[in-house]
């Protein structure tokens, strides 16, 4: 029987997990990624990745990960994925482990674990400060592995287009364009999975790399993929203000000891500790953002007058610090050129997650069939708020879940990739082109990285930590407006060859619709609710609200369908504190 | 209005002649060299006032941990996002790196440094991708020690610098080197200890190398490279002469 065809569309962490799945599984495996693999954004990733081993005399187990897991997401997340992951974390750190991750040990040559946000058990697996990069390297060479015994074929630096939908609807396939030659060519397969990572980048200045614009997501979703939860931003509370990024200092920070404060009347003021006593400064971050945001923006206390709040080192072990939190220290230092073992380092909230993505089931097959999604830009696991190094785990686990999923699929169609009727790839091929030659062609006024620009700051100042349903609106017309805007910009480059400014043109485009998703979800959920948080309706509301929000595409506006409830198990909602201990 | 001066070496593809272009964009504090390079895109123009199109580079994490944006920065190979304009000389004269072939502007493409782990094997084999229980113990020392190794992100900066690695010559180059040395301390990784000297031994091997020793002097990582060099070289003698008596 012939081999089995999976494309993956993203080479980050779950992107290649789902690659070796795949190939592992004994089907032919190709990678399209628009960075070479190892640039990824999983090696932006700093503090860690989450697994009960209980190996500190604490008491940990499965079933504390997975409660503080649905506790912290405010119960949004369906409990039968969250159970699956937590129960998959410790073999996954195995995994890891034996391929080589250098993961700090303890005197016994253990794996140390530390402390993270939302949880009272050390359970954090770590690299030093650069966890996401050291895992995503492990899996970068398992793939040169794999590609050297021809069972898995890398496409780097091809960009994802579109999928192929043949006549009933069922994904056969992508079209993808090679940024340099900038060849189009489509790339038949019996399933996809998309592992493309978050939409941080609709935002602008964010925590993310500069590749993360949700294109692929939203492209599927304007094909007919269902959206889930696109409200649902996490704002990582410490980042490094910055123009072109917002350099995240990672929540092991403070898991390690870092103290939150600002100067009130002449003395330190450790807010956090102050208000959160049972958690302190390591509460979740929706809710540390929120006490930052609250400090400064509110009763004006940020640091000389400025929007960033101290975040304290100085009185840490300096040995401990350079071995378990030097890329951290290092990024900053760079950066501002202030050393972070001496002086505090100042930071401020940054966009930094998608909680929200591509609807998928317990399987990671989206609401098109053939099409599976994984990693960040899926929207299962972690609710209305992603606990700190969860995120590692859930890419790997999703990526292990789909791989398999999408060879099983694979294996029950009835015409293989080999027999699909090869027009549908021609039209496809077509309808790409005459995008290309449509953005080529702009001639207009506007500049569209300006336009870009706009678009940063209407989402950064209003579908921000605290939202107002007026300012949602307008910046919804706003997003009309760019949109309209764009249609009349200019594309400077109109070279054959490695056109950069074309595929920005093309993510660009595909922003507005990510954006609109954001708002008008926002707008849609009168609730708060982890992330979501809109004072004019400041509590969470489980009688109307404990559903997820899918979202369809229309020209005009989303279409909305809140009849999926979410799944609860043996964990009944209750009200949330970090305050006190539960 | 307070600005910054570049001057950027440009070429339209592989098989284009490089020119020079200079530009002025407005300085914003805390500047870097790729917020310059995003600056020319809102007004692609050149200092004489024609307009071009925006320069081609490649970036992606922006905090100096994937390695994308190297460029040679004043005649310095480093990473363009951790290059903040306040301490460097004006005007900034951008190149691509020399040593590898040119995409596009300041793009290049590296994929055979990638080839290069391919040889040498840079991976541990495992047995499989699922749970068949805990890796080996070890000590916080030798963590400590490959992590030195493992943060290398293939940037380039070290054969950017060695005088041995070019075009004409097949060195692999020094972050191979150091891979090798990763791979060869792990507990599992050395099971295939001898393959990866192997590799080392044939072309483009470790008697490539000429000991300039400019590979660590520019890492960003400062990985040690010259370390690994010397004990990956005695490592080659021994496996030499053992093969001689087998």
């Amino acid at each position: 029987m012939a081999k089995s065809k999976i494309v993956v569309v993203g080479g980050g962490l779950s992107g290649l997990m789902s690659a070796l799945k795949a190939a592992e599984a004994g089907a032919l495996v190709d990678i399209i990624s628009s960075v070479p693999v190892r640039r990824s954004h999983s090696v932006c990733a700093q503090g860690g990745i989450n697994a009960a081993l209980n190996t500190k005399g604490e008491g940990d187990s499965i079933d504390t990960h997975i409660y503080d897991t649905i506790y912290g997401g405010d119960f949004l997340a369906h409990q039968t994925p969250v159970k699956r992951l937590c129960h998959s974390a410790p073999g996954i750190i195995y995994m890891f482990d034996r391929m080589g991750v250098t993961f700090n040990r303890t005197k016994e040559g253990l794996l140390d674990l530390r402390l993270f946000g939302g949880v009272k058990k050390r359970r954090t697996c770590f690299s030093g400060a650069t966890t996401g990069q050291q895992l995503m390297y492990s899996l970068d060479e398992q793939i040169r592995r794999y590609e050297a015994l021809n069972l898995v074929k890398k496409y780097e630096n091809w960009e994802f287009c579109s999928v192929v939908l043949d006549s009933n609807g069922i994904c056969r396939g992508v079209s993808a364009m090679d940024r340099f030659s900038m060849q189009l060519r489509a790339f038949p397969a019996d399933a996809v999975i998309l592992c493309t990572g978050g939409f941080g980048h609709v935002y602008g200045t964010c925590t993310n790399s500069t590749h993360c614009t949700g294109y692929a997501a939203a492209e599927v979703y304007r094909r007919g993929a269902c959206f889930a939860n696109a409200e649902f931003v996490q704002f990582h509370p410490t980042a490094i203000p910055g123009s072109d990024k917002m350099r995240l200092i990672s929540e092991a920070a403070r898991g390690e000891g870092g103290r939150i404060w600002v100067p009130r009347d002449g003395k330190p003021w450790y807010f956090l500790e102050e208000w959160y006593p049972a958690y302190g400064n390591t509460v979740p971050r929706d809710v540390a953002a929120r006490a930052i945001w609250k400090v400064v923006k509110e009763m004006k206390l940020g640091v000389n007058g400025e929007d960033v709040v101290y975040l304290d080192l100085t009185h840490l072990d300096h040995e401990a610090l350079a071995e378990r939190l030097e890329g951290i220290l290092e990024i900053y230092e760079k950066f501002t050129g202030e050393d972070p073992r001496k002086v505090p380092m100042k930071v401020f909230p940054a966009v930094h997650y998608s909680m929200g993505g591509i609807w998928v089931d317990y399987e990671h097959h989206t609401s098109i069939k053939g099409l599976f999604a994984a990693g960040e830009c899926d929207y299962q696991y972690h609710g209305a708020n992603r606990l700190g190094a969860n995120s590692l785990l859930s890419a790997t686990h999703s990526g292990m879940i789909a791989g398999e999923r999408a060879v099983a699929y694979a294996k029950g169609l009835k015409t293989n990739w080999e027999n699909v009727q090869s027009s549908i790839y021609d039209t496809e091929l077509e309808r790409q082109e005459d995008i290309n030659k449509h953005f080529i062609l702009m001639d207009g006024p506007e500049n569209p990285h300006i336009l870009k620009d706009e678009l940063t700051k209407w989402l950064t100042d209003n579908a921000t930590i605290v939202r107002y349903n007026k300012n949602l609106e307008e910046t919804d017309n706003k997003i009309s407006e760019l949109k309209e805007r764009f249609m009349r910009s200019r594309i400077h480059d109109r070279s054959g060859w490695a056109n950069e400014e074309l595929f920005f043109m093309r993510t660009l485009e595909a922003q507005f619709e990510i954006a609109r998703l954001i708002v008008r979800s926002a707008i849609q959920r009168e609730e708060s609710r982890g992330s979501h948080y809109k004072p004019e309706t400041p509590k969470r509301d489980d009688e109307k609200w404990l559903c997820v929000t899918k979202a369809y595409y229309d020209l005009e506006s989303p279409r909305f369908d809140y009849s999926e409830k979410v799944e609860i198990l043996d964990i009944k909602p209750v009200p949330r504190r970090y305050d006190i201990e539960h | 209005m307070e600005t910054v001066r570049l001057k950027i070496k440009r070429q339209d593809g592989p098989n284009d002649l490089p020119y020079w272009e200079e530009f002025e964009v407005p300085y914003v504090q805390r500047m870097n060299v790729v917020m310059a390079l995003q600056a020319i895109e809102k007004k692609p123009v050149t200092i004489e006032g024609i307009p071009t199109v925006p320069v081609v580079w490649e970036c992606s994490c922006l905090e100096e941990v994937c390695g994308s944006c190297t460029m040679i920065i004043n005649g310095k190979v480093r990473q363009a996002c951790s290059a903040l304009v306040d301490s460097l000389e004006q005007p900034i004269v951008l190149e691509p790196m020399s040593k590898f072939p040119v995409v596009r502007d300041l793009r290049v493409d590296r994929s055979k440094m990638f080839e290069a782990l391919k040889r040498i094997g840079a991976w541990v084999t495992v047995d499989g991708y699922h749970d068949i229980g805990p890796g080996p113990r070890m000590s916080p020392a030798q963590q400590q020690k490959a992590y030195h190794f493992s943060r290398c992100m293939i940037c380039g900066c070290c054969c950017e610098a060695c005088p041995q690695y070019n075009s004409r010559s097949p060195f692999m180059g020094a972050f191979a080197i150091g891979q090798t040395y990763l791979f060869n301390i792990h507990p599992i990784g050395k099971i295939e200890k001898e393959k990866r000297l192997d590799a080392l031994m044939g072309e483009g091997g470790i008697a490539d190398c000429g000991n300039a020793q400019n590979c660590e002097s520019v890492c960003p990582k400062n990985i040690p490279l010259t370390e690994a060099i010397a004990l990956i070289g005695w490592d080659t003698t021994i496996h030499t002469i053992k093969k001689f008596f087998r």
